[in-house]
């Protein structure tokens, strides 16, 4: 276990608080008391490993991975792809990229969900892929639509796809979500708001790709994740430099 | 101005939403997909020590509990090993560690089974009590919260643990212990997160 290095700290005013009082829900589910900062421990450096028998190829391919034979999900047609780098730039091969998102019409599959738009009876709305030696990932879906949602009276979500990323550590663990560019929601958005910085909101907001479209069948977004870097020395060894 | 450092800036967290299900365990969702699940057997059929099962809640700042939190708990073996990347052997063949856990939609009460974790390595030579990693994100909590679950009954390992050492308030480190009971031979953890008050567990900034 001599060869994992440690983690830079997390910048915490990059990152949203845990309470932001125009996000009504946090209000109640934000601590309160400080967190108590704690020096990674082989606990902490290390993590689960996913390997391609957990997952099925077709996962990464929301337009036919729920799809009844010979039909599709209704909507735009898209790819969603990028990198999943670390704050070095290195790229983080074997990353487990899950996404999970509503339908075109903006109703997810949880029978939780009670929003009036109709389900998609070819759409399950959720994938799963693992980034390759490169960190590179893709997934073909739906672009999802804007809903309304219960926080203040007349709130609605961007577009946006969610995303969970599980790189080479526990302490790297990351969910965010990806939103599209010129949503004109974006700016209003109390859970984007959460972010302090306007930079840091760019970093959430994938450009359309017309590169990495295909010609006659879909467009593309391109967004690259980045996760907490590490540094290059040795685990409690700081000989060889940073 | 001096030259830029070059490193890149962490993608922002926002919180999972009331959905993560679908992304995480979609069985859970009302919809099967997956071959399989991630993180739904932790320890595996074949990994030694302790049977155990750990139970609780997390309790909001209204006393309520959370209904549709999802937790990732991470652990050694019985041993003290982690999944080694670079060596298969190190653990027994099955044993992941990893565990992905939801609370019921109705009473917001969670559960899993697993083997009781050994000592691991800490800092500087240092040894830490047993004890699970937890990763916690729920609708409103914009990045997920990282604490530790503890045994009660690891009185001596606990007293000297350099993690639950580090928490100035002294009372406040019992907020990581989980106690235990047992029935008919079962050995039963509970532990309850509370997000909120006197009782607040400690989270940390790992």
């Amino acid at each position: 276990m001599d060869n994992f290095a440690e983690y830079y700290q997390r910048d915490r005013e990059w990152q949203p608080s845990a309470l932001s009082s125009g996000y009504k829900t946090s209000v109640a589910r934000s601590p309160q008391y400080a967190l108590i900062s704690l020096e990674n421990t082989v606990s902490e450096l290390t993590g689960p490993r996913f390997g391609h028998a957990d997952i099925d190829p077709l996962d990464k391919d929301l337009i036919q991975n729920f799809a009844n034979s010979g039909e599709s999900p209704i909507g735009e047609r898209i790819i969603l792809h990028g990198r999943v780098l670390d704050e070095n730039r290195r790229p983080v091969p074997n990353a487990l990229v899950e996404i999970w998102q509503a339908n075109a019409g903006g109703r997810y599959r949880h029978k939780k969900d009670t929003y009036l738009a109709p389900i998609d009876p070819n759409f399950g709305g959720c994938g799963r892929t693992l980034t390759d030696e490169q960190g590179y990932y893709f997934f073909r879906t739906i672009k999802p639509g804007a809903y309304p949602w219960r926080n203040w009276v007349n709130n609605w979500r961007p577009a946006h796809i969610h995303f969970s990323v599980f790189g080479e550590a526990f302490a790297q663990r990351l969910v965010t979500q990806c939103y599209f560019e010129g949503d004109p929601l974006i700016d209003k958005c109390p859970i984007i708001k959460t972010i302090p910085d306007s930079k840091a909101i760019d970093m959430l907001v994938a450009p359309l790709d017309l590169n990495a479209s295909v010609p006659l069948d879909s467009l593309a977004y391109k967004f690259d994740i980045v996760l907490r870097g590490r540094r290059s020395t040795l685990f409690e060894n700081r000989l060889e430099g940073n | 101005m001096a030259q830029d450092l070059d490193y890149l800036k962490e993608t922002p967290s926002q919180t999972a939403g009331p959905y993560v299900h679908i992304g995480l365990a979609p069985g859970a969702a009302g919809f099967d997909i997956y071959r399989r699940e991630l993180g739904a057997d932790i320890a595996g059929p074949n990994a030694r020590g302790e049977r155990i099962r750990i139970e609780g809640s997390v309790i909001d700042g209204s006393g309520s509990p959370i209904k549709d939190v999802l937790i990732e708990t991470w652990q050694a073996n019985s041993k003290g090993l982690y999944v080694d990347p670079n060596d298969s052997s190190a653990v027994e063949d099955g044993f992941s560690g990893f565990g992905r856990v939801i609370s019921d939609f109705e009473t917001g009460k969670w559960a899993f089974e697993t083997i009781k974790p050994g000592s691991t390595p800490g800092r500087n030579g240092k040894v830490q009590a047993p004890h699970v990693s937890m990763w916690i994100v729920a609708r409103g909590i914009n990045i997920g919260l990282n604490t530790r679950l503890y045994f009660e009954d690891e009185t001596d390992l606990n007293a000297t643990d350099p993690v639950l050492n580090l928490i100035e308030p002294e009372n406040r480190r019992a907020t990581l212990l989980a106690k235990r009971s047992e029935t008919k031979g079962k050995t039963t953890y509970r532990f309850d997160v509370v997000l909120q008050g006197l009782n607040e567990t400690v989270f940390f900034d790992i």
